[in-house]
This record gives C-alpha cells, sequence and structure tokens, in this order.
C-alpha cells in the first residue's frame, strides 16, 4: 500500500512536468498546425540558463525564495525571447510553404541546439552532464511510517508551480482578449487575419508563451532529477510530445491529462511489471489510442475540407 | 487531425532516422589531428609523409561517455609525445589522428572505416565501451588493420579476430571481483541488482556478478533496468527497497550512477552501491554528491598505487593536463606503449607482421599492472576495489585472477 503511495507520487511528479512541456506543442499545433519538434531543446536551453543564473547567485542566494523567483524569471523571460527568435527567423519565413518544410525546418533547429551544446566553446556547456545546483534545499516534507513513503519539500514547491503555471494559462488561454485571440487564430487564422487579428503578432506571443512555459518545465526537472544535459530535450520533449498526441494534439486540457496518464503509466510499468517494458509500453500505449481514437483521447476528428 | 497520425509516425520515422545515421563521421573539436608535427585538422585529409607512422584512435570525445573518450586520448597522447621525445619508432615519428564517435556504436563503426580507408593508419586504439568497440573490431578484422582496446571489458570484443587486443582485463573477471568482495569483506547475504539495459557491459557485469554471488551462497532478491540517458530511477529504487537488498549492485557508467546514488538516498535505501571501472569519474562526484559517499567499484588501478612506474606517470599527466589521471587515461597510456613497443619490434609495418608483435607483449611494465597478453588476446592482471570516500576515491584491496 505504502509502496503504491509512493509509485503514485512518483509518476505524478515526473507527469505534471510533462504536462508543461505538453502544452507547448499543443499550443503551438493549436495557431499554426506545425509539431515544433525543436519545443524539447528549446526546454533544454531554459535550463542552462536556470543554471548559469543559479550559479551567478551563489550558494546562498540562490536557495532563498527570491532566489528561485530569480532562477525561474530569468530562464521564463530568456528562453520566451529565444522562442521568439525562432519563430521569426526559421518558421515565419516558411510560413507560406508546406507544413512538412517547417517540420522539418524543427527537426534541424532540435539536432542543431542539442548537438550544438554539446560543444565546450564559450558559453556552451559542453558534453558531459552537469549536477543543477540546489536551488531548494530538499527537506522531508512528509514521512509516512518508517520512511515507507517519503515527500520532500521540492516535490509539493514543484507541484504547486506546476499547477499555478497551468492555472495562469488557462486564464489566459479563455480569460483574455489574447486568448481569445490565439483561439480564433487557431480556429482559422485566414479568417482572423480578416476580422482584423495581428495574426503575427499572436502566433509570436504564442511561441514566447510556449517556450517560457518549457523553460519553467526544464527547471523543475532539473529540481527533480538533479542532472542535466544537452541532450535531455530530445528525452523530455520526445515523452511530452506523446502525452499531447495521446490527449488530443491542440486541446489544452487534453496535454494535461495526457500527461498525467503517460507518467502514470510510466511508473507503474516500472514497479509492477518489469523496467524494461517502460518505453514499450508508454509508446505502445500512443499507438493504441490513435487506432482507436486517432484525434487522441480529447480531440475531435475533423472532417477535411476540400 | 484524419490526417495527423501518419503524419506523426513520418515524422517519428525520419527523427529515429536522423538519430541513427549520419552520413560522416565528425573529426573531434579539439582534436582532428593530434599529431605534434601536422598542424592542419581541417577536412581534407593529407597523405602520412614518408618518415611519420600514422595510428588511428576512436573514442567518445561528446555525448554521455565524454569524460572517458577524452581522459583516453589525453592518455595515448602522452604516451605518442614521450615515445616522440624518446626518437620515435626506428627513425620515424609517429603521428595519431582521431575522430570523435560521440558515444555511439554507429559513429564508431564509421569513423574506423575513415581510418582504415582514408587515413590508411597502421593500427587503430579505442574506444573505452565495449559497445563502440564491438562496431569497430567488425571493421578492423575485416581490414587487417590491428586494433587494440584500452579498456573495453567485454568478452566478445576480442572474439572477434587475431586482429583484436586488449591491455585490461574482462567483464567476467569484474563480477567476479565484486562479488567476491561483497561476499567475503562486506559479508552481504541478499543483493539486488539494477542493469542498464541499453550497455552490453552492464549486462555482462550483472550477469557474471549474480551468478557468482549465489553460487557463494548470497541471494538475488531483485533486479531492476534502466536506459541510459534516463534521469528518474525512483520507480525502479521503490521496488528494490521493498525487496530490503543489504547492498545494490549498479554496474553502469557514471553520468547515470551519479543521480542513481542520490536517489537511492532519496527514497530511503541506505545500503551500499557497488560497481565496476564504468563508475571511474570525477562527474560522479558532481552529480552524486554526498551520496555516492561510502560505495565501492572495481577497477584497473588506482592512483594511491606506490609503485614508482604509476607514480611517475602521475606526475608526467599531472604536468601535462593539470589532473590526475583516471583509469581510463592509464589505459589509453599502456595501450599506446604496447602498441608502440609492438611497431619497434615488428619487422614492418604491415598488418600481419604489427599484429604478430603485439601478440608476443610479456610482462610489459604497464602504468596500471603488468600486461601479459594470453592466447585469447586480452590481458592477464589484476583489479582493484576501490571505496568513494570525502569526495575522492579510495584504495580498498587488490584482488588477484
Amino acid at each position: 500500500m505504502a509502496q503504491l503511495l509512493q509509485h503514485l507520487i512518483n509518476g505524478l511528479a515526473s507527469g505534471t512536468i510533462y504536462a508543461l512541456v505538453a502544452l507547448g506543442y499543443t499550443m503551438v499545433y493549436g495557431v499554426l498546425k506545425l509539431i515544433n519538434f525543436a519545443h524539447g531543446d528549446v526546454m533544454m536551453v531554459g535550463v542552462y540558463m536556470g543554471y548559469a543564473t543559479a550559479f551567478a547567485l551563489g550558494r546562498e542566494a540562490r536557495a532563498s525564495l527570491l532566489g528561485v523567483a530569480v532562477v525561474f524569471a530569468v530562464a521564463m523571460l530568456g528562453c520566451a525571447l529565444f522562442g521568439f527568435l525562432i519563430e521569426r527567423f526559421a518558421y515565419r519565413p516558411l510560413r507560406e510553404k508546406p507544413r512538412l518544410t517547417a517540420l522539418i525546418t524543427a527537426i534541424g533547429i532540435s539536432f542543431a541546439l542539442s548537438y550544438g551544446f554539446q560543444l565546450d566553446i564559450g558559453f556552451l556547456p559542453g558534453a558531459s552532464p552537469r549536477a543543477f545546483p540546489e536551488i531548494i534545499t530538499p527537506t522531508e516534507w512528509l514521512i509516512i511510517g518508517d520512511r515507507d513513503v517519503v515527500v520532500w519539500n521540492w516535490q509539493v514547491i514543484s507541484l504547486l508551480i506546476a499547477v499555478g503555471l497551468m492555472v495562469g494559462l488557462q486564464y489566459l488561454v479563455f480569460g483574455t482578449r489574447f486568448g481569445r485571440a490565439m483561439r480564433a487564430v487557431s480556429w482559422d487564422h485566414r479568417v482572423a487575419a480578416l476580422m482584423g487579428i495581428p495574426t503575427d503578432r499572436v502566433i509570436a506571443l504564442t511561441f514566447m508563451l510556449s517556450s517560457a512555459l518549457a523553460a519553467g518545465a526544464g527547471l523543475l526537472y532539473a529540481i527533480k532529477d538533479t542532472s542535466v544535459s544537452p541532450l535531455m530535450g530530445l528525452y523530455v520533449g520526445l515523452k511530452a510530445f506523446v502525452a499531447a498526441v495521446i490527449g488530443g494534439i491542440g486541446h489544452v486540457p487534453g496535454a494535461v491529462v495526457g500527461a498525467l496518464v503517460l507518467g502514470l503509466v510510466e511508473e507503474f510499468v516500472v514497479g509492477y511489471a518489469a523496467s524494461t517494458w517502460r518505453d514499450a509500453v508508454a509508446f505502445g500505449f500512443l499507438i493504441l489510442v490513435l487506432l482507436v481514437k486517432p484525434g487522441g483521447l480529447f480531440g475531435r476528428v475533423a472532417a477535411e475540407k476540400v | 487531425m484524419r490526417r495527423l497520425a501518419p503524419m506523426l509516425l513520418a515524422a517519428l520515422a525520419i527523427m529515429a532516422a536522423a538519430c541513427e545515421k549520419k552520413t560522416q563521421p565528425a573529426p573531434s573539436g579539439e582534436g582532428g589531428t593530434q599529431s605534434p608535427g601536422q598542424s592542419s585538422n581541417t577536412g581534407a585529409t593529407p597523405p602520412p609523409a614518408a618518415d611519420t607512422i600514422l595510428l588511428g584512435q576512436v573514442g567518445a570525445l561528446s555525448g554521455g561517455q565524454a569524460t572517458f573518450g577524452i581522459s583516453q586520448r589525453n592518455g595515448i597522447e602522452l604516451a605518442i609525445k614521450e615515445a616522440n621525445a624518446a626518437g620515435g619508432v626506428n627513425g620515424k615519428k609517429l603521428a595519431i589522428r582521431v575522430y570523435d564517435n560521440q558515444s555511439k556504436p554507429e559513429e564508431a563503426a564509421q569513423a574506423v572505416t575513415r581510418l582504415i580507408t582514408q587515413d590508411k593508419v597502421v593500427l587503430i586504439l579505442g574506444d573505452v565501451a565495449s559497445s563502440n568497440s564491438l562496431a569497430m573490431a567488425d571493421k578492423a578484422q575485416a581490414a587487417g588493420v590491428p586494433m587494440i582496446t584500452p579498456s573495453s571489458t567485454n568478452v566478445t570484443v576480442t572474439q572477434k579476430g587475431d586482429y583484436i587486443f586488449r591491455v585490461c582485463f574482462i567483464d567476467p573477471f569484474q563480477g567476479y571481483v565484486m562479488a567476491k568482495f561483497a561476499r567475503d569483506d562486506l559479508k552481504l547475504k541478499q543483493v539486488a541488482v539494477l542493469t542498464d539495459n541499453k550497455s552490453a557491459y552492464s549486462i555482462d557485469l550483472a550477469n557474471v556478478f549474480k551468478q557468482k554471488f549465489t553460487e557463494m551462497g548470497g541471494k538475488l532478491v531483485a533486479e531492476q533496468s534502466y536506459s541510459q540517458g534516463d534521469t528518474d530511477y525512483r520507480a525502479q529504487l521503490t521496488a528494490i527497497k521493498k525487496a530490503q537488498p543489504d547492498g545494490i549492485y549498479v554496474p553502469g557508467y557514471y553520468s547515470e550512477v551519479g543521480v542513481i546514488a542520490r536517489q537511492a538516498r532519496e527514497v530511503g535505501l541506505k545500503v551500499p552501491l557497488m560497481g565496476g571501472d564504468g563508475w571511474d569519474s570525477a562527474t560522479l562526484f558532481e552529480l552524486g554528491g554526498s551520496a555516492v559517499e561510502g560505495n565501492y567499484f572495481s577497477n584497473h588501478y588506482s592512483p594511491d598505487n606506490p609503485d614508482p612506474r604509476t607514480q611517475k606517470f602521475i606526475a608526467d599527466y599531472k604536468a601535462e593536463y593539470k589532473s590526475v589521471p583516471d583509469a581510463l587515461a592509464a589505459l589509453g597510456y599502456d595501450a599506446a606503449r604496447v602498441a608502440i613497443e609492438a611497431l619497434k619490434r615488428s619487422k614492418d609495418l604491415t598488418g600481419p607482421s604489427v599484429r604478430d608483435a603485439i601478440a608476443q607483449t610479456k610482462d610489459f611494465p604497464g602504468v596500471a599492472g603488468t600486461i601479459t597478453l594470453d592466447d585469447k588476446r586480452n590481458a592477464v592482471k589484476s583489479a582493484v576495489i576501490l571505496k568513494v570516500a570525502d569526495g575522492k576515491t579510495q584504495y580498498v584491496t587488490t584482488i588477484n585472477p
């Protein structure tokens, strides 16, 4: 029973992080119908921004509440700018080209980032994995029994930050003028443009938003697993992408549900079946969902307009 | 939406393909050409000058095993530099060309092909990880170019053929060494094993350890695995914790082991972790912090060894690279020196002559133990057990074959 509870906590912890990354995939897909395969690597860049900031702050300052806020703020704002630049110079020139062109460009950016960051020149971090500095000093928040179940303070803080970001996003998309514009662009960007919505600006802002979320997710990931490397984005990005597709890509709450389901499935496969099956089951689950509901759990199958 | 599924699958296939193959192995950033005499390391490869002997190295200079490849390269470089300073090989200078394999077997195979067909090297050194060396050995054997791996411990590497040698011990020996240490010295009764299922090295060590440990009267209570590149091992560790082992054998590489150690302490596992030479990297301490303290691993050499040969090597290495050499550097140095000695004895520089000269290596005074190559082209030598304490490794004991 205690073991079950511990697995549940572990699974939720990875699930919420997948969710934040998956939201980025889903939002960009919503407005552009583009699967931004560089999204995971943008997350990795955000993590290294946070890493540099944490080091610049020093051991004392980064472990305070203000320190954590500064690390998150720098990484998220920096990453938003980075996302803006990618959109402006890599995707926008290809806006009217076939969709596949943009997709290949996204894959190209992904590899350029994950392998470029392995160079050891100037500000680039080099190939070796690094230990992420402790910006939250780990203490046990809750212990059940003889350490049968242990909940750490950073697990609670991460969960709160993740939920906070998701609630904020929900409000932004459904409660603001910008959100309405974003949904309009996602519905039909030509008609939206005719209605006077500045589609380019909306798309750029969507990219910035998704990149900032990715940076936040990446930092939570780095706090959780303490090890960061230039290839981390490929792996987390792929998992989050699967989560977004399971939930129905383009559907905001769907991405969250898909991610939580994926995190829990992975955890329970390892805990109760065999660890070797983890990825097989995760991707098998994706295939199953696509077979039964091609649009994902929450996605609607839209009729093709001819 | 209906069109989405095929598009996604296509995109995934492209990503997978891009991951698997790249047309050219990239020459390493700073080490495209490492020869003291040559300065250019750009794309086109000049043919070796008549008075130089060109050796080749393929190593993991980037990716998950990067510190291994870099240490190995430094060791080899030092040996070549010293040999050239002492007059080279029979009047000829030595040069080496180094290619990066990004810690991937498929890149290793491409790089070695390039060394053989384009650079026409006399002999190949490398790599650390057995998976990469296996990919290289096929090509070297087929082309009849002798290859010496400094530190690939997987048994099958030298079984690829009579041109493939190694200057280190083999995996069954490391698994045996740790099983013996766990039973006789640590007096463990029941253990768990956590294997990296993407690495031939890890699987081999784990298999031998499991077999020997149970033969010696111990019990195996849990078996779990992970994949290289994972960073969350809490599910496996939570399951292991339930089985209540006295110790956990984690024969993986430092990138993962550092994080595993940290998370093991986090889920409340206090028993010692044990591993093999894959732990040997300063990065282990960076990633694991205080959690790696009190754990044990088997290795090829210890810098605490008072042997004057070893101490001289450590001093020379420190002067050159400003750090204490790890085992990979020591083995790289030994491999290069075995190769250089063989080239001196060889009657000419053709593959068969060089191979025969290497095969005759006997009682060679290496810095990581005395090397004699047996008829299976493996080195026969002892292993040391090291303990991690106070942020460094401490010599515990030596276990003989």
